[in-house]
């Protein structure tokens, strides 16, 4: 790989570090743009098959064209801006929240070794991109003038930062399992087959995780700060076009990023569930597609979250069972079976 | 003049400048923003020092939490800025003496510990094994522990107090309980009658 390189080195000379660190960005973002489009796509045939539907079948072949139309048709369309708005902030709001979608992709490691960046903090890095998030909502809610949007952003800045403290202990459980911040760690530690996942010894605070990653990215049933029954759209509800896809693009990649980190911290990541089976990006795409699986199934099976019970559910239940657990932990490591928990 | 000295005057400057408009700017919302701005600035200042675990630290707490808070009240506020305004040159006097005893304050603490440009220790080349986390985490709960314990409680007493402020019992507010409405079955809710067929007349 290396010796194929050094033409392109040469060429390039001192601005190479800077060039080669672009094309591993691109070779991350573009991938990852697909994965979204499609995941629209699946989304709405999943849903569909579950409530005895079809789902989008016109074009192209089975549909398999749709998210390209949908593409189309919103980057056709006339950005309208609102009387009394915000102007830069109404447009730097999709920035905001695209931006640490994007940035939290730098330390997640797709294999042994393929990662853009491997920081020794990383899990510290995930948890301050995805908090930053945050911003791009509130912007939109406030930027737009509407009373609609603004109840929106309300709504989603409470619950984010609710369920963030949840999502940080959940992942504090982890990180004394793993005793490392290091993400590419983190999984190497996990080695050894399916018995030797974090599932196991933190399965309660895996589900903590995973519903406030639910709740975090404002995806059903905690999709209050959208809410299409009270509040229009929410947040984006005066954002069209480009705009509007920039929101929705960020929501999806935040779905992927989540289901990566799930996959991750608890499953092992790139790890194959069996020593003998070789380990590889695969596995990784795999259990992330299960995961974002679990996404889809829920939004189509459950009714939305009323705001109150959102909040009881994320101070009053998940918040003391992750401090329960860490404790637990904390306890067991120092016993003789600490080996299950490491 | 290397890359990490321009990259350093890059953030400084767009800290300073920000920090400017956070005083400067009319609407509450936009300072707040500059905030936000200057905190992420000051972070990349912090990540040259190689403190990663501060740097991240200060965009997690600073960033991610308190000015989600911050700006949660300060976009319900209507502040009206011609009433804010009535009286400032009558404070001008007190004002302008606070502001200098702090600055006479701050620069007696620094100027003790200035070094002339050059002489600033610089944190030196770090091995790619050593984790700033685990140097700062070890110091923090060796060396540190009883002040860092202390400096928790305190934190603790101030979260029982700011509850302890705000929380009060409304009578008029109904309150609903969510342990109860789950564990509702259906005998509580519903009743089935038997009726008798009635003839169509």
């Amino acid at each position: 790989m290396d010796e194929l390189l050094l033409p392109a080195q040469r060429l390039f000379g001192a601005a190479w570090p800077t060039v080669w660190t672009l094309a591993k960005i691109i070779a991350i973002t573009v991938p990852l743009i697909l994965c979204v489009a499609y995941l629209t796509l699946v989304e709405r045939k999943v849903i569909g098959w579950m409530q005895v539907r079809i789902g989008p079948n016109r074009v192209g072949p089975l549909g398999l064209l749709q998210p390209f139309a949908d593409v189309f048709k919103l980057i056709f369309k006339e950005i309208v801006v609102p009387t009394g708005a915000s102007r830069t902030l109404f447009f730097v709001a999709p920035v905001l929240s695209i931006g640490p979608a994007l940035a939290a992709w730098a330390v997640i490691p797709f294999d042994d070794g393929l990662v853009l960046a491997n920081v020794n903090a990383g899990l510290l890095y995930i948890l301050a991109m995805t908090s930053v998030g945050v911003y791009g909502v509130i912007l939109a809610g406030w930027a737009s003038n509407s009373k609609y949007a603004f109840l929106g952003c309300l709504r989603s800045a409470a619950q984010i930062v609710s369920y963030e403290i949840a999502m940080g202990f959940a992942l504090v459980g982890v990180l004394m399992a793993a005793s490392s911040l290091n993400i590419s760690d983190i999984v190497r530690n996990q080695s050894g087959g399916l018995s030797h996942w974090y599932i196991w010894p933190l399965f309660p605070l895996f589900v903590v995780y995973l519903v406030s990653g639910i709740a975090e990215t404002n995806r059903h049933p905690f999709d209050v700060a959208e809410g299409e029954s009270e509040i229009v759209a929410g947040f984006h509800v005066e954002y069209s076009g480009v705009a509007f896809a920039v929101f929705f693009l960020a929501e999806y990649m935040n779905m992927i990023l989540i289901s990566a980190l799930a996959s991750i911290m608890f499953l092992g990541g790139w790890l194959s569930p069996w020593p003998t089976i070789p380990d590889g990006l695969p596995w990784l795409l795999l259990k992330m597609c299960a995961v974002l699986f679990i996404f889809l199934w829920i939004r189509a099976t459950f009714p939305r979250y009323r705001y109150d019970q959102i909040m009881r559910l994320g101070w009053k239940v998940f918040i003391p069972i992750t401090l329960v657990w860490i404790v637990f932990l904390g306890a067991m490591m120092q016993t003789r079976w600490a080996y299950l928990f490491h | 003049m290397t890359a990490q000295t321009v990259i350093f005057y890059a953030f400084a400057a767009i800290l300073v400048f920000a920090a400017l408009r956070v005083i400067t700017s009319r609407n509450p919302v936009h300072s707040a923003l500059w905030l936000v701005l200057s905190f992420f600035s000051s972070a990349g200042v912090w990540m040259l020092l190689h403190a990663e675990f501060l740097a991240i630290a200060l965009v997690l707490v600073y960033v991610g939490a308190v000015m989600v808070l911050f700006l949660f009240v300060v976009m319900m506020l209507d502040v009206n800025f011609d009433k804010m305004r009535e009286g400032f040159r009558g404070y001008i006097p007190v004002g302008a003496t606070v502001g200098l005893l702090i600055l006479v304050e701050m620069a007696l603490v620094l100027i003790g510990g200035y070094l002339p440009a050059g002489a600033t220790p610089s944190p030196g080349q770090t091995g790619p094994g050593y984790s700033n986390t685990s140097a700062l985490g070890r110091q923090i709960y060796t060396d540190y522990a009883f002040p860092f314990e202390i400096a928790a409680v305190i934190l603790l007493v101030a979260i029982i107090a700011a509850i302890a402020l705000t929380h009060r019992t409304r009578r008029e507010t109904k309150y609903q309980n969510p342990n109860e409405q789950v564990k509702v079955s259906r005998a509580d809710r519903l009743r089935i009658i038997d009726m008798p067929l009635e003839k169509k007349e």
